[in-house]
């Protein structure tokens, strides 16, 4: 029904539409971030937030405020928002929301199981996890030994349960097989996610198949540059990339025998829309890479807003604010330690 | 400042005017500014402009200040849920004149939160352990039950199986009992858990207790009635018992590691029954001394929450107003010296001795050495409107309000709404036993107006309570109405004398007027009750009512072209007065002015002419004779002269004005260059305080489009506007036909069947229609009804409610704002 949408959207989707435009208008403006910039301490940034959206979430916090607090306060406001749509939410939507959660729980099982490696208490790492990403079994995941055990006793119970199938192995968990089973289920989510949107089809899929796109080739890149190095074979990262976006599959080959950063720069250069990434960046430097990334990643989520009618409007708003989340705690922990020279150096402006 | 009255012509109309502003400037010095402020609020009647509107917050004087106050407020929230948690209510009563330290409450504050959160804490670790041991409790209890219960079915079965033995003894008993002999030495030692596992989770919990045991478990859930408090939580939740047997340490290990995720608390248990009833006298012990220090500790925690209500509401009451204070003080722009403080804003005129004496008060009282300063500022800008209203004509001003707020010193509509807004009503709502209903439920509202206004009501209530006034004039004329139509519940009553028909004879019957002779005078007030009920009833009130919504219509409409001319002749405007104001009162009065008067000529001399066809042939066929239509001799040159005048105001309503304006801007931009030099200081004085007063830019298409717009409006409206007063007597026709529907479809239909129970349930629907539909929703739309009309035929002949409220800095407000 590609083109029709706008007869038959407003019917379950436009209630939720209006909500997360409205949403959208509470994001911070770079008005707002000069501001906070400009702040002397914490109290000053709570001060300005508590005319922002976050307000009624920070009020209640007794004064000498803690970076972490005020981070947890704006997650629990973004956890809010989201579970008050995912209750609205009819189907297909509400798997659509389901799905943006996905990457959260990979991440939680993902640092859970690192922390009992290193003996870290289960409350602890429970409280650091993302609460997007929480199911009811999620402690229990310290019990296990191994890939093989942690599917079967834990994870076949949650919707992650089918990534698995590609990284069940007996092998002992150590740090490298960790990092590497956080990446094929990143790669299984982001194939299934890119599935599920093309089946939606007219204005979501085509829109989504774009972010998800750039994610994967995002993730291509990271996974590239991190495992230059190490002792994973050009097969086994070659493995780790997911099947669809710009660079595949011609791009893949050419990444999986990248021996440095300037071959990957290489690469990414033939391609268009990441020249100007890279092109931004002098030689041998990859700690720009990142912000160059999240700027790119912000401009297209931000023009998922032009269009009407599509559900990428929720995959764009739930990434924009933990964007600006990451970039709170930035300039919160730059404000806290007294480094306000370096607070440009990561925060990334929406509007 | 328009501060000069209308002309000499008509009265100043001080009534129709919002009070006259003037921007003001205050300099005070930094140390009598915390004062003086706080002595303004108290006064109420200066609205501080934000100067400094381009810096954050953070960055203004007082941030700080505020800071602390947010930081207070905090802890008066802390308070005011702890104290309704207890259950512990603050003193209502404020105790006015007691002035309260600010720098105190904030050192008393401190030290109550942090010795509330001492105290809270050591509850919480007292509550933690007694719930502890009720959850132990129930254990021993639950667990004790399933051990005896096992114990008694595996005796059982031994014996079972002894007495079979006895009885088989022949065959089978040497095998049996070599089996049991291996069985003991073999026996592996099982270990076991228990604990308490929250039910919703408990499913789970044993499936992955299966899982990841492989099945080598035995687990047995026995569910707790009543809901029990988690220790770590400290929230009420269901939970279930469970006992967990196992064999070998890595189970075990797995099996604590489990409980762990899933916040199932384990306690110690021994099998032996000696043991369990020990540990459970141990228990019950420990339970009620907790019990009796719990007691106490909450006992020493509500005397704190008690002294902190005393002076609750006061503390309260002074952080926001502090906070008030502070925000305003950050509106304020600090001097270059940094010795004073200068704020502007707007108040009433009348108003400025009372803010010099504020001042004064402020600056003695502050021991300051240098007074503040107060002066008038010359602005450009558009003043806010204030009108000042008590308890009965706010209502009446807010339906205004609702449409858009008064410009500057325009004549307010107000003052007519609260005659006429009723009035409007009253016609479609003609009914005297409603009136007196509602009357009566206004008059309730209105005597307990003391007790209703210091509580919080809800939302309707707190509407109907807002407009009680409005409701109050408005049965007052319902009632008149109902008696001019002779309407009670749609019952006639000859009220002021007996009608003035009767029948000729004893034959005629009730439902015809054929037959009936006048004997009497005429009624002497309202409609004859001889009517109701006739076959000519409708005709006759149709006609009437009809007729008479066309007079009130044109009626109001002249007075709202009569309030335009008032605000021209206000604000000097020569050029709205003839070319705006004269060709459309020619317009009106010329076409429904005149029909107007053909009703009345109609009813005077009870013609029988056909006032549609001379209204409609007035503009088909203006020549034509009128022929059995003429009412009144020369009807025909009046008619064409009025026509006539009609057609020639449209374009004397379209044309001149923009002209005119035109040439005015041209001369007036003229005039500018050699105006300046005579008051150069005058105009220096302004540029500086007002932000200079640029050229407004002058665009002739706009101002002609505009115009024409105004006049296409104005001319269909006329016709439209009339049309639409025809609304009074269509909800006038449908609440009587309703009302006599209720009536006689239902209680005399009832009434008919002679019998007591029908009777009561045709007065109970009577009554309950009665309430609802008529008393309820016909109210509630013959006030949207009466709205309307107010809003869109009468105020827009002269009303540009394009101005802003008067919104000064005052401490009523303060203390309602709920966050």
């Amino acid at each position: 029904m590609y083109g029709f949408e706008a007869l038959t959207f407003n019917i379950h989707g436009g209630y939720l539409e209006a909500i997360v435009r409205g949403h959208r208008a509470g994001l911070l403006t770079t008005a707002d971030y000069n501001n906070l910039c400009q702040c002397e301490n914490l109290d000053d940034i709570k001060m300005h937030l508590s005319a922002t959206k976050y307000g009624s979430y920070l009020q209640n916090e007794p004064s000498p405020l803690h970076t972490t607090t005020i981070v947890e306060k704006c997650t629990l406001k973004l956890v809010d928002d989201y579970k008050h749509m995912l209750c609205q939410a009819t189907e297909p939507m509400s798997s659509f929301l389901e799905y943006i959660r996905y990457g959260h729980m990979i991440d939680n099982v993902v640092l859970i199981v690192t922390g009992t490696l290193h003996e870290r208490d289960v409350q602890e790492l429970i409280e650091k996890c993302h609460p997007l990403g929480m199911f009811d079994s999620i402690a229990t995941l310290a019990v296990a030994q191994n890939m093989r055990e942690l599917y079967r006793l834990v994870l076949v119970d949650t919707p992650l349960a089918p990534y698995f199938s590609e990284c069940l192995t007996s092998e002992d968990l150590d740090d490298m097989n960790i990092e590497i089973m956080r990446n094929t289920l990143y790669k299984a989510y982001l194939e299934d996610f890119y599935k599920f949107c093309q089946k939606l089809g007219g204005a979501t899929s085509e829109i989504m198949s774009d972010l998800l796109a750039f994610e994967a080739d995002r993730r291509a890149v990271n996974i590239t540059i991190n495992s230059i190095g190490t002792e994973l074979t050009r097969e086994d990262r070659k493995k780790l990339y997911s099947n669809f976006g710009l660079l595949y599959p011609y791009g893949h080959e050419e990444l999986a025998i990248c021996e440095d950063i300037d071959q990957v720069r290489g690469v990414m250069e033939k391609y268009p829309p990441y020249q100007a990434i890279f092109s931004k960046m002098s030689y041998g430097e990859s700690q720009m890479l990142d912000k160059a990334f999240y700027e790119e990643e912000v401009r297209r989520l931000c023009l998922a807003f032009e269009q009407q009618f599509h559900y990428a409007v929720f995959f764009a708003y739930m990434r924009l604010r933990e964007q600006e989340i990451r970039n709170l705690m930035w300039i919160s922990e730059c404000v806290a330690q007294n480094q306000k020279s370096r607070i440009h150096d990561s925060v990334v402006y929406m509007f | 400042m328009a501060e000069s009255h209308g002309g000499g012509c008509c009265p100043p109309m001080d009534l129709m005017r919002s009070e006259p502003m003037q921007l003001v400037q205050v300099i005070v010095p930094m140390e009598s500014a915390h004062l003086t402020v706080s002595y303004l609020g108290d006064l109420g009647l200066l609205q501080f402009k934000d100067l400094n509107s381009e810096k954050s917050p953070f960055q203004r004087t007082y941030a700080a200040q505020i800071k602390r106050c947010g930081e207070m407020a905090r802890k008066i929230r802390f308070f005011k849920d702890q104290m309704s948690k207890a259950g512990v209510s603050p003193k209502l009563i404020l105790e006015k004149g007691i002035d309260i330290d600010f720098d105190d409450v904030e050192v008393k504050l401190d030290e109550l939160e942090s010795e509330l959160v001492e105290i809270n804490a050591n509850n919480d670790k007292l509550q933690r352990s007694y719930n502890e041991l009720v959850e132990y409790k129930l254990l021993l209890d639950k667990a004790g039950e399933f051990f005896a219960s096992a114990h008694r079915s595996a005796t059982a079965q031994q014996s079972e199986i002894e007495s079979q033995q006895e009885g088989e003894d022949t065959l089978e008993s040497p095998l049996l009992q070599e089996d049991k002999s291996i069985d003991a030495t073999k026996q592996v030692k099982l270990g076991f858990l228990t604990g308490l596992v929250p039910r919703e989770k408990s499913m789970v919990f044993e499936r992955i207790l299966f899982r990841a045991t492989r099945g080598n478990i035995f687990i047995r859930q026995s569910v707790i009635e009543e809901s029990v408090v988690d220790p770590n939580s400290g929230e009420k939740a269901e939970k279930n018992v469970f006992v967990v047997f196992y064999s070998g340490e890595r189970a075990k290990s797995k099996i604590l590691k489990i409980c762990e995720a899933f916040g199932a608390n384990r306690y110690p248990f021994s099998e032996e029954l000696g043991r369990q009833s020990q540990m459970m006298t141990e228990v019950s012990g420990r339970l009620a001394e907790l019990k009796t220090t719990i007691s106490a500790g909450l006992d020493q925690r509500n005397i704190l929450l008690e002294t902190i209500g005393d002076q609750f509401e006061q503390w309260n009451h002074k952080v926001r107003k502090e906070k008030a204070i502070y925000h305003t003080l950050n509106m304020l722009s600090l001097d270059v010296t940094k010795k004073c403080l200068v704020g502007e804003g707007w108040s009433p005129v009348f108003a400025a001795t009372q803010i010099q004496d504020a001042l004064q008060r402020a600056a003695v009282d502050s021991n300051s050495q240098v007074g503040s300063i107060l002066q008038v500022l010359r602005t450009k800008e558009m003043p806010p409107t204030f009108f000042r209203t008590n308890k009965f004509t706010t209502a009446f001003q807010e339906i205004v309000d609702a449409y858009g707020v008064a410009k500057y010193q325009e004549a307010n509509p107000t003052v007519f709404t609260i005659v006429t807004f009723p009035f409007l009503f009253a016609v479609m709502f003609g009914d005297w036993g409603h009136g007196i209903c509602i009357l009566l439920a206004t008059m309730y509202l209105i005597l307990r107006e003391k007790k209703f206004s210091s509580q919080k009501l809800g939302d309707i209530m707190e509407m109907a309570f807002g407009g009680r006034y409005v409701i109050f004039m408005m049965s007052l004329f319902s009632i008149y109405t109902g008696l001019i139509y002779n309407e009670f519940f749609s019952i006639p009553y000859p009220l002021f004398a007996s009608s003035a028909y009767d029948c000729r004879d004893t034959a005629c019957s009730e439902a015809t007027t054929i037959g009936l002779i006048k004997t009497r005078d005429t009624y002497p007030f309202g409609v004859d009750p001889v009517w109701h009920g006739t076959r000519s009833e409708l005709p006759f009130l149709n006609s009437l009512k009809m007729k008479m919504s066309i007079l009130l219509g044109v009626a109001q409409m002249n007075l709202g072209i009569m309030m335009s001319f008032f605000n021209a002749k206000f604000f000097k405007s020569a050029v709205n007065i003839w070319f705006q104001f004269v060709p459309q009162m020619i317009f009106l009065n010329c076409l429904f002015g005149y029909l107007s008067v053909l009703i009345i000529i109609k009813w005077c001399t009870g013609s029988q002419a056909d006032l549609y066809h001379v209204m409609i042939y007035m503009f088909l066929s203006p020549m034509d004779d009128l022929g059995e239509n003429q009412l009144f001799p020369n009807q025909k040159i009046v008619q064409l002269t009025f026509l006539f005048l009609a057609l020639v105001s449209v374009p004397w309503m379209l044309l001149p004005k923009p002209f005119i304006l035109k040439k005015q801007h041209e001369a007036r931009h003229e005039g500018q260059a050699y105006a300046q030099l005579d008051e150069t200081d005058e105009s220096l004085q302004v540029e500086t305080n007002g932000g200079g007063h640029g050229h407004e830019e002058f665009e002739f298409s706009e101002i002609f489009v505009h115009q024409l717009i105004h006049t296409i409006e104005f001319v269909l409206g006329a016709v439209s506007n009339t049309a639409s007063y025809l609304r009074l007597w269509a909800l006038s026709l449908a609440h009587s036909e309703l009302s006599s529907v209720f009536y006689e479809k239902v209680l005399l239909m009832a009434w008919g069947f002679n019998n007591i129970f029908i009777l009561i349930i045709g007065i109970l629907v009577f009554i309950f229609a009665t309430v609802g539909v008529l008393l309820v929703m016909e109210t509630l739309s013959a006030f949207l009804h009466a709205l309307r009309l107010h809003w869109v035929e009468y105020q827009n002949k002269f009303y540009e409610g394009d101005g802003y409220k008067f919104a000064p800095f005052t401490f009523t407000l303060v203390g309602n704002e709920d966050e």
